[in-house]
């Protein structure tokens, strides 16, 4: 590179280019591009976590997915009661045979307790689940084999309880939120507004915690967890707490994504999707945030052009981009612009 | 409760119990040994029931099921081999890297089936000594079960028989108690792994021909017992058969014995809860050769 300065200065500017563009896209974009933009998004918050708790905490979890439904569910069942005339039954409901509303489906009519359940619904399932297996001293492959296991168990339960939570289909069919359409005029845009607006928050507040004294000691945790016990730290708040936050961002994108989408499902939170999540991290760079964004908008945008013209492909497409980043560039596209720039 | 049905449960959860055994000895094996787990193990029983399937339309009848065993035992055996020396070889220093790019495999080998043999899957149809069933103490017992568990307790005898008995099996040994000092006192690690891990994958592979027994053969039918397999490792304890075996008994009884009581989804939610719970008294697992603890 002849003008170090000229590259420094181009690689300082872009993430602020990039933002100003996205920040102006709802008035260039289509509006189907605009909502699949908005979802990848909403994934993307979801993969901060991921960087927050593997690239720096050494955990890997195969079950994001579950409070990526948690959230999504809720704000589908938030949305499915709003629409509701007073004492009526939500339509699937009716189609098999429930005769009344569940108790715990009542509390979400409300949005206050709908937007609580998503943002701390996962952290509660997330903190508890992680605190007893890490307190025992359980992790590595072990912890993501028995997310694993937690994804598919969550997926089944779902399936099977078709009566009261959509079943297969999932929920769909949602008229709007907080009283507005979702599809009336100027919704989608500040929907997307929104997503975006939370992913910069999303960022600037994981950034933060790993540059602050709990990412340095999560990142010793990770490296060498029981040499930071001996110097008199217990590692397993850290992990939980990690793992917690990085719950509640899969709970936040997977409550957004439902609102792009329109639509929460099993086929979007099981034992795949969950996998599939952690690849948007590994392509972009398990150890970088930004490259965990442009990961999993990538991926995202790359899956959806490749598979609604040939479905089979994608799957060898994914297969082989697993094993490849894995086995040739560990630390993704972030290692690749750090090392050009070196 | 009714005594007829807890009977048939019982039953029912030591053959459930055999084919986690067949599916998890293999990760168990290679997880000793390596500390890495093959997500692609899955597709190995998926394997194991498709050479089963296509042993059958080259020899059909009784001839055809015995001789599918080692046909299977054999290819999946072949392809762990390749697995292991072309990808896992290379991420051993790194197990959840190895769960992903072997996950990465697992996809591959389900969409070639997808492409080879349909979504759709094929039948395997038992010979006539198989498809019947025998009443005992009214109960009903299909035959193809009690051939599940008696192939299991057949692998699993073998199995120790060549871990206690050959010079393979102390090799395995020395290298799952200290690797390296069993490197520094000369013993080819490389080699005993590759050994162990088509071991492991040949083992899947006959645990297909039994899951091809029981229904047909689709392209993800590796997929809803390898989870439950992955549970098995967790509770067994590291490099230990006989916690292995004993975890898979606890697991293969407790789903069959709750799905009385509840629906099969449930009884799949209980099943994690209770792993979880086990670890809570024993983080090392049933059988622990070295802790976990200090393992990093």
């Amino acid at each position: 590179m002849s003008d170090p300065t000229l590259l420094q200065r181009v690689s300082k500017a872009l993430p602020w280019l990039l933002l100003v563009l996205a920040i102006v896209a709802p008035f260039a974009l289509s509006a189907y591009d605009l909502n699949l933009l908005a979802r990848f998004m909403a994934m993307a918050i979801l993969a901060l976590g991921i960087v927050l708790i593997w690239g720096h905490g050494g955990i890997l979890s195969l079950g994001q997915g579950v409070f990526f439904g948690i959230g999504g569910y809720a704000i589908a069942m938030h949305m499915k009661m709003a629409d509701l005339p007073e004492g009526e039954l939500p339509d699937f409901m009716l189609w098999s045979g429930q005769e009344s509303l569940p108790f715990w489906w009542a509390p979400f009519a409300s949005p206050t307790f709908a937007i609580a359940a998503i943002l701390f619904v996962p952290v509660l399932v997330g903190s508890l689940f992680a605190w007893a297996v890490f307190h025992r001293r359980v992790g590595g492959t072990y912890f993501a084999l028995i997310t694993q296991a937690l994804a598919l168990a969550f997926a089944t339960l779902i399936i099977s309880r078709q009566d009261v939570t959509g079943g297969f289909n999932g929920l769909t069919d949602f008229y709007g939120i907080f009283g507005v359409g979702l599809s009336s005029p100027g919704v989608p845009a500040a929907l997307y507004w929104l997503t975006l607006a939370l992913l910069v928050a999303s960022y600037c507040g994981v950034r933060l915690l790993l540059a602050s004294r709990f990412g340095m000691l999560l990142r010793a945790a990770r490296d060498g967890e029981n040499r930071i016990r001996f110097l008199g730290y217990n590692p397993t708040p850290f992990k939980v707490v990690a793992f917690a936050i990085a719950a509640m961002l899969a709970g936040i994108a997977g409550a957004l994504f439902t609102l792009h989408a329109g639509v929460v499902s099993p086929a979007l939170i099981g034992v795949v999707p969950s996998i599939e999540m952690v690849v948007w991290v590994a392509i972009g760079g398990r150890y970088s945030l930004a490259g965990a964004i442009v990961g999993a908008l990538l991926v995202n945008i790359a899956r959806d052009a490749v598979s609604s013209a040939f479905p089979e492909l994608w799957l060898y497409l994914m297969g082989l981009l697993f094993i490849l980043v894995v086995t040739l560039l560990p630390n993704g596209l972030a290692g690749l612009v750090a090392s050009k720039r070196a | 409760m009714d005594a007829t049905l807890f009977l048939n449960q019982l039953f029912n959860g030591f053959s459930v119990a055999s084919l986690y055994l067949l599916a998890s000895l293999g990760l168990a094996l290679s997880f000793g040994l390596m500390r890495v787990i093959n997500m692609a193990h899955g597709e190995m029983l998926m394997l194991g029931g498709y050479l089963a399937w296509m042993t059958l339309l080259v020899v059909p009848g009784a001839a055809g099921i015995i001789l599918a065993i080692p046909v299977a035992f054999v290819g999946a055996a072949a392809m762990g081999g390749l697995i292991q020396s072309t990808l896992i070889r290379r991420l051993s220093a790194r197990p959840l890297d190895t769960l992903l790019a072997t996950w990465g495999v697992s996809l591959i080998l389900q969409q070639g089936a997808r492409d080879l043999f349909g979504a759709v899957g094929v039948e395997v149809r038992a010979p006539d000594w198989l498809s019947g069933s025998i009443a005992l103490a009214g109960v009903t017992i299909p035959s193809a079960r009690i051939f599940i568990i008696a192939v299991a307790v057949l692998v699993l005898g073998s199995l120790a028989l060549l871990l206690l008995r050959s010079r393979i099996g102390l090799l395995v040994r020395a290298v799952n108690q200290d690797r390296m000092m069993a490197a520094a006192t000369g013993i080819d690690v490389k080699r005993v792994d590759f050994t162990i891990f088509c071991l492991g994958a040949g083992i899947a592979g006959l645990a297909g021909v039994m899951l091809a027994l029981l229904g047909p053969v689709t392209p993800n039918v590796g997929q809803s017992y390898i989870i439950p397999a992955f549970l098995v490792v967790v509770m067994g304890g590291l490099g230990s058969i006989v916690g292995t075996t004993a975890a898979a008994a606890i697991l293969g009884l407790f789903s069959a014995l709750a799905q009385i009581f509840v629906d099969v989804s449930v009884a799949q939610m209980l099943l994690l809860v209770f792993v979880v719970l086990f670890i809570q008294v024993r983080p090392q697992g049933v059988i622990a050769v070295r802790t976990r603890a200090l393992d990093v």
